[in-house]
C-alpha cells in the first residue's frame, strides 16, 4: 500500500537533511595542529586580566608567556588534554581553567542549563497539549449549546473592545 | 556646592518619601472608599506634585556634582578621585558615572526624569498613573536613602585638599564612554516604569488590557536604550581593550544582557495578552523579573560579589540592594497572590504548531538563555559556597551552552512569523517554508564550497560548525522575512498600481508594529551573521623593526617609523604602519599607546580599518624593553561591521514599531486608488 503523500514528503525531507549533514561532517582533512590554539583558549591567563590565555594582550605580562611555554612543553611531551589541565590546575589552582570541569560538583554547571531547558520544553509541550484539549472540549460544548445573542451583551463587549483595543500585531 | 548638593539630595528624599506615603494613602482611601478630612484625589495630586518637585531637587544635586567637576572642586572626595584639571570637558561629564556615588546619582536622576515625564502625562489614565507614580516613588526613596546615607557623592575630602585630582580611569577616556553608560542606565532605570505600571495595574485590578498598551511604549523605548547601551559597550570593548573581541562574557556584561533577554521575552509575550488575553500571569512575572534583574546587575557590579574588569570598588551598598530586592520580591509575591484571580487567561492555545505556541517557545528559549547566563555568572559563588573551591566560568562555557540556544532562538525568529494563529496545516507549512528551506540548504552548499566547514585542520571545530549553522539559519530567516514583506507589498502593489517599493512603504505604515518588528528581526539576523564571523578571526603578533613586515590575510604591514606626541593629559607613542595589498600600498595605520600623566596608567588606542568583509585591527602593544622595538599585534576580524550595521537596522525597526499605524481612514487618504481586496495571509491579523 502506498504511503500518504504528506508522509512521503516528510521522509524525503528527513533523508535529504541527513545526507546533507553527513556531507558536512565528512569534509576536511585529518591532523591535529589546532590543539595548541584550542587548549590556550580553554585556559585563563593568571595575571589578573580575566582574559583567556590565548587572548591575553598585556605587554610584559609575566604570566601568559610562561603559561604558553608550559603548554607547548606539555603538548610536546605527549600529555593528554586531561593531563594538561591537571598539571595547570595543580600549579595555578582551579581558576586557571576557563570553564568548569566535568567532574564532581563542576558537572552541575554543565547539566543544570540543559536540564532546565529540557524540563521547561517538556512542560511547555505538555501545557500546550493540555490547553489544546481544553480548547477542543470547549469548542465541542459550544457547538452543542444553542447560541444566545444578547444585544446588550454584544454592545458591552464592543464598548470594552473600543476602550481597551489595540492595533494589530507585533 | 557640596552643601547645596547634599541639601538637594535630602530635600529630594523628603519629597520622594512624601510622594510614596501620601500617594499610597490616597490610593488606599480611594480603593476602600473610607471618608477622610482631605479628598483622596487632592492628596494624590499633592503626591504627584511632590514627585515633580523631587525631580527638580535631584536635578539640582546632579548639577552640583557636574559644576564641582568643571570647577575642579577637589574638596569633594568623589571629584578628587575621578577627575583632574587637565581632563577634557566631555570626559568631565563622564566623571558623573565613573564612580559608585556618581553613577547612583545618575540612576536617581534618570529615575526622576522618567517619573517626571510619567507624572506630567498622568491624564492618560489618572488612577493607573497614580499607582505607577507611587511605586516609582518607592524605588526613588531607596536610591535616595543610599545616596544620602551609604554612598554620598558630596562627601568632603579629609585632610589637606590636593592641588589636582587622581584623574579619570584611562579606559573611560574614550568618546563612546560619554554615551554608553547613560544609554545603558536609561535602559536599566527605564524598566522601573513598566514594572511600576504592571504592579500598579495588578494592585488596582485594572480592567482590560489598556495598561499593556501604555506599558508597551515605555518598554520598547527602554529596550531600545538598553540595546543601544549594550552594543555601544561592545564597540567600546572592541575599540579600547585591544584584545580583538567585543564580548567577553564578563559578569557585568552578563548583568546587562539578562534584563535585555527577559525584556525581549516580555515584548513578545505581551502580544499574546493583547490579542488573545493569554499569559497574563506570565507577563506580569516577566516584567517583575526584568526589574529584579536590573537590580541584581547593579548588585553584582557594586557589591564585589563576582570578579569583573568593570566592577566598582567593593562597598557596603550590596546589603542595601539585597534588602531592597527582598522587599520588592515580597511585595510582588504578595500582590500576585492577592490578585491572581484577576489574571485568568481568557483563551487557551489550540495547537502545538501555531503562532501562539511559537511565542511561548520564544519565551522559553529567551528565559533559558537568561538562566544560563545567570547560572554561569553565579556558579563561581555557588561552587565556593558548596565545595569551597572557586572556579572560572568563562567564554568556553557560554560558547558551548548559550550559542546553541541562541541559534535555536534565531530559528524561531524565522519560523514564528510564518505560522498562522490558532493552528496550522501541512499545506500552509509547505507553502510558507519552501523558500526559507531552499535558502538554508543553498547557503550550506555555498558555505561548504567556499571553505566554511565544520572540520578545521583535521579536528571538529565547534566555532566553524556554529558559524555554518548561523549563516544557513540566517539566510532562511532573512528569506522568510523578506517573503512576508514581498507578499504583502505585492497585494498592495496590485491594488494601488504602485510599484513594490511604495507597496512596502504603505504596508509598513499600515501595521508599523508588525513590520517594525520584522525590521528588528532583520537587524538581529545581520548581527548574528556578524557574530558568526568571529569563528574565522586571525591574529598575528610580532616585534617589528624598521621596515620589518607582518603578514595577515591579504595584507602586509610594514613598520615605517614611530612618532610621539604629548598634551596636558597624556603622552602618546604611535607606530606608523604602511598597509600593502597585492603589492600596492593602500593606506597607513597608526595604532597608539598612551600613558596618562596623573595616574601613570598606560592605555592602547587601537587602529581599525573597517570593510564590510572584515576589520583590519592593529594594536601597538608597546616596545620590547630589551630591543626597544615596537610590538604589533594585528587581527583580521571578518564581518564585524555587520554587527554595528545590524544595530542601526534594529534601532530603525524599533522607531518604526513605535510610530502609530495609519488608521484605515488615513490609509485610504494616503492611497486613494486602493480597493478592498480579499485578505492575504500577510495582511490578516498581526504577527
Amino acid at each position: 500500500m502506498a504511503a500518504p503523500a504528506h508522509f512521503t514528503f516528510w521522509i524525503k525531507s528527513v533523508q535529504a537533511m541527513a545526507l546533507a549533514v553527513a556531507v558536512c561532517f565528512s569534509l576536511g582533512a585529518n591532523d591535529s595542529s589546532a590543539r595548541y590554539h584550542d587548549l590556550n583558549h580553554r585556559l585563563m591567563c593568571t595575571c589578573g586580566c580575566a582574559q583567556l590565555l590565548g587572548e591575553c594582550n598585556h605587554v610584559g605580562c609575566t604570566e601568559s608567556g610562561q603559561e604558553l611555554s608550559e603548554l607547548r612543553n606539555y603538548i610536546a611531551t605527549g600529555m593528554s588534554d586531561k593531563q594538561v589541565f591537571a598539571a595547570f590546575t595543580a600549579k595555578y589552582g582551579a581558576t586557571v581553567l576557563a570553564a568548569p570541569t566535568t567532574q564532581g560538583f563542576d558537572l552541575v554547571a554543565w547539566i543544570a542549563p540543559f536540564a532546565v531547558f529540557a524540563a521547561a520544553l517538556l512542560g511547555t509541550i505538555l501545557l500546550i497539549r493540555r490547553w489544546a484539549g481544553l480548547a477542543g472540549a470547549k469548542a465541542q460544548a459550544a457547538a452543542l449549546e444553542p447560541v444566545i445573542d444578547d444585544p446588550a451583551d454584544r454592545e458591552r463587549k464592543e464598548k470594552i473592545r473600543r476602550e481597551t483595543g489595540v492595533d494589530g500585531g507585533f | 556646592m557640596a552643601a547645596f548638593g547634599s541639601f538637594a539630595l535630602l530635600i529630594a528624599l523628603a519629597l520622594a518619601a512624601y510622594n510614596l506615603l501620601a500617594g499610597a494613602l490616597a490610593l488606599r482611601l480611594i480603593a476602600t472608599g473610607q471618608p477622610a478630612r482631605i479628598s483622596p484625589e487632592r492628596l494624590a495630586d499633592t503626591a504627584r506634585r511632590a514627585g515633580i518637585a523631587g525631580f527638580l531637587a535631584i536635578t539640582g544635586a546632579a548639577f552640583a556634582l557636574i559644576w564641582s567637576v568643571f570647577t575642579n572642586d577637589f574638596s569633594i572626595t568623589y571629584i578628587m578621585e575621578h577627575s583632574n584639571r587637565a581632563l577634557p570637558g566631555a570626559y568631565k561629564f563622564s566623571a558623573l558615572w565613573s564612580g559608585q556615588e556618581g553613577s547612583l546619582l545618575l540612576w536617581a536622576w534618570l529615575l526622576g526624569t522618567y517619573g517626571f515625564v510619567l507624572r506630567l502625562t498622568h491624564k492618560t489614565d489618572v488612577k493607573l498613573y497614580a499607582y505607577a507614580s507611587t511605586i516609582l516613588a518607592g524605588i526613588q526613596v531607596f536610591f535616595l536613602l543610599v545616596l544620602n546615607f551609604a554612598a554620598p557623592p558630596f562627601a568632603l575630602y579629609r585632610g589637606a585638599i590636593p592641588d589636582d585630582g587622581n584623574g579619570l580611569n584611562p579606559l573611560l577616556q574614550y568618546p563612546e564612554m560619554v554615551i554608553h553608560p547613560p544609554m545603558l542606565y536609561l535602559g536599566y532605570v527605564g524598566f522601573s516604569v513598566p514594572f511600576a505600571f504592571a504592579l500598579g495595574a495588578l494592585m488596582m485590578r485594572y480592567p482590560g488590557e489598556k495598561w499593556i498598551k501604555v506599558t508597551r511604549v515605555w518598554t520598547l523605548v527602554t529596550w531600545l536604550f538598553l540595546t543601544a547601551g549594550i552594543f555601544l559597550g561592545m564597540h567600546w570593548a572592541y575599540a579600547v581593550l585591544g584584545w580583538g573581541g567585543y564580548w567577553g562574557w564578563d559578569p557585568v556584561e552578563n548583568a546587562s544582557f539578562m534584563p535585555w533577554l527577559t525584556g525581549t521575552a516580555f515584548l513578545h509575550s505581551v502580544m499574546m495578552q493583547e490579542k488573545k488575553g493569554m499569559m497574563k500571569s506570565w507577563n506580569v512575572w516577566l516584567i517583575f523579573s526584568t526589574f529584579l534583574l536590573t537590580m541584581l546587575g547593579t548588585l553584582l557590579t557594586r557589591a564585589g560579589l563576582v570578579s569583573s574588569v568593570h566592577a566598582f570598588a567593593q562597598s557596603s551598598i550590596g546589603t542595601w540592594f539585597v534588602i531592597f530586592m527582598g522587599i520588592v520580591l515580597a511585595v510582588c509575591i504578595f500582590t500576585y497572590i492577592l490578585q491572581r484571580s484577576h489574571l485568568q487567561s481568557e483563551q487557551h492555545m489550540e495547537s502545538l504548531v501555531s503562532r501562539e505556541s511559537s511565542f511561548l517557545f520564544n519565551n522559553l528559549v529567551l528565559l533559558t538563555a537568561c538562566f544560563v547566563i545567570l547560572w554561569g555568572t553565579l556558579f563561581p559563588i555557588l561552587s565556593e559556597y558548596v565545595v569551597g573551591n572557586k572556579v572560572t566560568v568563562g567564554a568556553p562555557f557560554y560558547n558551548r551552552v548559550a550559542v546553541p540556544i541562541g541559534l535555536f532562538l534565531l530559528f524561531l525568529t524565522g519560523v514564528g512569523p510564518l505560522l498562522p494563529w490558532r493552528a496550522t496545516s501541512l499545506k500552509s507549512i509547505k507553502r510558507n517554508f519552501v523558500l526559507p528551506v531552499v535558502a538554508l540548504w543553498a547557503t550550506v552548499i555555498v558555505c561548504l564550497a567556499v571553505g566554511v566547514r565544520p572540520w578545521k585542520d583535521g579536528a571538529f571545530s565547534a566555532g566553524d560548525f556554529y558559524a555554518l549553522v548561523a549563516f544557513a539559519v540566517s539566510a532562511a530567516v532573512m528569506t522568510a522575512i523578506l517573503s512576508e514583506f514581498l507578499r504583502g507589498a505585492g497585494v498592495i502593489s496590485r491594488q494601488t498600481g504602485r510599484n513594490l517599493l511604495v507597496g512596502t512603504w504603505l504596508l509598513t505604515r499600515r501595521n508599523t508594529r508588525r513590520y517594525g518588528g520584522y525590521i528588528i528581526h532583520i537587524g538581529v539576523v545581520i548581527v548574528v551573521v556578524g557574530l558568526a564571523g568571529s569563528a574565522f578571526n586571525q591574529n598575528q603578533e610580532r616585534e617589528l623593526g624598521l621596515h620589518d613586515k607582518l603578514l595577515i590575510g591579504p595584507y602586509t604591514l610594514e613598520q615605517v617609523g614611530a612618532t610621539q606626541d604629548s598634551n596636558l593629559n597624556y603622552n602618546s607613542e604611535y607606530a606608523m604602519l604602511d598597509i600593502y595589498r597585492d603589492g600596492k600600498k593602500q593606506f597607513q595605520m597608526t595604532p597608539e599607546k598612551r600613558v596618562y600623566l596623573v595616574s601613570n596608567q598606560p592605555q592602547t588606542m587601537v587602529a581599525i580599518h573597517s570593510l564590510p568583509s572584515w576589520d583590519l585591527y592593529v594594536v601597538y602593544e608597546g616596545t620590547n624593553p630589551d630591543t626597544g622595538q615596537p610590538i604589533i599585534k594585528a587581527f583580521l576580524n571578518p564581518l564585524v561591521g555587520w554587527i554595528w550595521a545590524g544595530l542601526v537596522i534594529l534601532i530603525f525597526g524599533t522607531f518604526v514599531a513605535l510610530v502609530p499605524s495609519l488608521s484605515p481612514a488615513t490609509a485610504a487618504l494616503r492611497a486613494p486608488a486602493m480597493r478592498p481586496a480579499p485578505a492575504e495571509p500577510a495582511l490578516r491579523g498581526g504577527l
